[in-house]
């Protein structure tokens, strides 16, 4: 028989702590789908996503009632569409809507993969479906799409940085009337990776198995809710305790990630081991940090205290799983945090703090609304800096930032759901890197030696 | 399979009774049973073992879910596994 405080410490986390599973990804090659016929290549995509993913969103309810388990999203992450779509030429906004009409039969509630990876340059396609972006996710409203523009390996493409910096804005106008919520389901990347299970960066590599299942736990609330329970130990003591803790979250993953592939007939592919925040109160990774001895999340020693929650997260979670992948680590999207909401609100987290934070953490720069009248060159420049930390640091960063089309800092942009709202955030608008982002090319890749 | 009902809530007289009711009316099998009071709560945890037939499990826990409802307390019913894979390396 198991020991009664353990039984209850899993319930209590489950019931009080918000420790959930965030999402069960399946991802899909579409490869084979390519045709030099648009519409031929769209009716295969849609035929091979309903095909295999038309029991996902059932397996998932059946064993999220069986194990008592709470599972967030049913999602499905597809090979970039640019590859796909470089075959036949055309719109590519014909496939989003394709991608639509399969995440309406199954029943996922988003899918990831209208992207392209141009970290070195444009290749047939890429430069086409880039431009589609705005107009893709203004007629669908489950798709996302990402863009890696650089890599340690291969450095930062700034023409790709110049382009999506008005991409961005262009999105954000089309869907001005929905709270710019396009912005919200695109993301810059650098050093992208191919098993990431989260939206809305998540898409499914060339290097991928045809058909796999990506697991991504959550629960930063666990963590709070333990770190509690020592409100005097040191910080080796603390990171102790965030260990253990994730080694439990994690292992609700493997479990499930596991049980899902076995049902549905696919291989098992990662689990990612992210403290993943809601803007439930209970859910927040600032008020870990705030746990930890911060008055509020954005103070100095924010960063240090983000590095120390970030590696332990990963010590712990690296044992329980047989396989870790994604994104692994602690996200800061600003405003599905309410924590971070509130630091932003009372002007204690700026956004420079931000991006230090992100040089330690998972991602970068996430869901951040800017000011409405924040030209593209400046969105460029933030894409720009926020890559350069991925680059050198040979990690993943990101930026989703949300330009508040026809508001100032200070206001606040709704989505609700998940997305939580956000605080629109000060930008430097005063002086331009118009030129230094106009002069575009490649920023070459750094070196990996002579590291100071 | 082996599932775990956990009774957390407000002591009160006859809990074990109607809990064991609803198990011997769904054909579960009680295996092993403990119970204590924590931080002013009852808890009562039974391993309970279950047919494999389909949709046993899910009226097994719709049935003490609403149980739960009518007594106020909170009835899960969750696999074993779930147990083992985060307490038992």
């Amino acid at each position: 028989m198991l020991n009664l405080n353990d039984i209850v410490e899993t319930i209590n986390m489950i019931s009080e702590e918000n420790l959930d599973i965030r999402t069960i990804t399946m991802g899909i090659s579409l490869l084979d789908c390519a045709d030099s016929d648009a519409e031929k290549a769209c009716e295969k995509i849609y035929n091979k996503i309903t095909r295999l993913a038309g029991n996902l969103v059932k397996v998932g309810e059946d064993i999220e009632r069986e194990y008592g388990i709470p599972i967030i999203n049913k999602r499905i992450s597809v090979t970039p569409i640019a590859m796909v779509a470089a075959a036949s030429g055309g719109n590519p906004v014909m496939f989003a809507k394709a991608l639509q009409r399969a995440a309406e039969a199954t029943g996922v509630n988003f899918i990831g993969g209208y992207s392209a990876l141009v970290h070195k340059g444009f290749s047939a396609g890429d430069e086409a479906l880039i431009r589609s972006i705005p107009e893709a996710l203004s007629v669908t409203s489950n798709i996302c799409s990402s863009v890696n523009i650089g890599s340690t390996k291969a450095g930062l493409n700034m023409d790709a940085v110049k382009l999506m910096g008005q991409i961005v804005r262009e999105t954000a106008e089309i869907t001005a009337d929905r709270d710019c919520i396009g912005c919200a389901k695109l993301v810059v990347f650098c050093n992208a990776v191919e098993d990431n299970p989260f939206m809305a960066g998540a898409f499914h590599g060339v290097g991928e198995p045809d058909c796999v299942i990506h697991v991504g736990v959550s629960g930063p609330g666990v963590v709070q809710a333990a770190l509690k329970k020592c409100p005097n130990g040191d910080l080796g003591q603390l990171a102790e305790i965030i260990k253990r803790t994730a080694f439990k979250i994690t292992r609700m993953g493997q479990l499930v990630g596991t049980e899902a592939s076995k049902r549905l007939g696919v291989p098992f592919g990662i689990v990612d081991l992210s403290l993943a925040p809601t803007p439930a109160i209970g859910d927040s990774v600032a008020h870990i940090l705030e746990e930890m001895g911060l008055e509020t999340c954005g103070t100095h020693g924010t960063t240090a205290a983000l590095a120390m929650l970030n590696d332990a997260v990963k010590k712990g979670g690296v044992m329980a799983s047989s396989y870790v992948g994604g994104l692994s680590g602690a996200f800061i999207p600003v405003s599905e945090d309410a924590g971070m909401i509130d630091a932003v609100k009372s002007g204690d987290l700026e956004l420079s703090k931000l991006e230090a934070m992100t040089a330690v953490c998972s991602v970068g720069l996430d869901m951040i609304a800017i000011p409405g009248e924040t030209p593209a060159e400046v969105i460029s420049a933030i894409i720009a800096d926020e890559a350069a930390i991925g680059m050198v640091n040979s990690k993943t960063t990101a930026v989703r930032v949300i330009p508040a089309i026809g508001k100032k800092a200070g206001e606040m942009l709704e989505f609700g759901g998940l997305l939580g709202s956000g605080p629109i955030m000060k930008v430097n608008l005063q002086k331009s890197p118009k030129k230094f982002i106009d002069r575009a090319g490649r920023i070459p890749a750094p070196m990996q030696s002579l590291k100071n | 399979m082996k599932t775990i009902v956990s009774v957390i809530g407000k002591d009160a007289v006859g809990i074990i009774s109607e809990v064991s009711a609803v198990c011997a009316e769904c054909n579960a099998n009680i295996v092993d049973i403990t119970q204590s009071v924590l931080q002013d709560m009852f808890v009562m945890v039974m391993l309970t073992e279950l047919k494999d037939d389909e949709g046993a499990l899910a009226s097994f826990s719709e049935k003490m879910k609403r149980l739960g409802t009518e007594k106020a307390l909170d009835i899960r019913v969750m696999r074993e596994d779930v147990f083992n894979s985060m307490h038992r390396i």
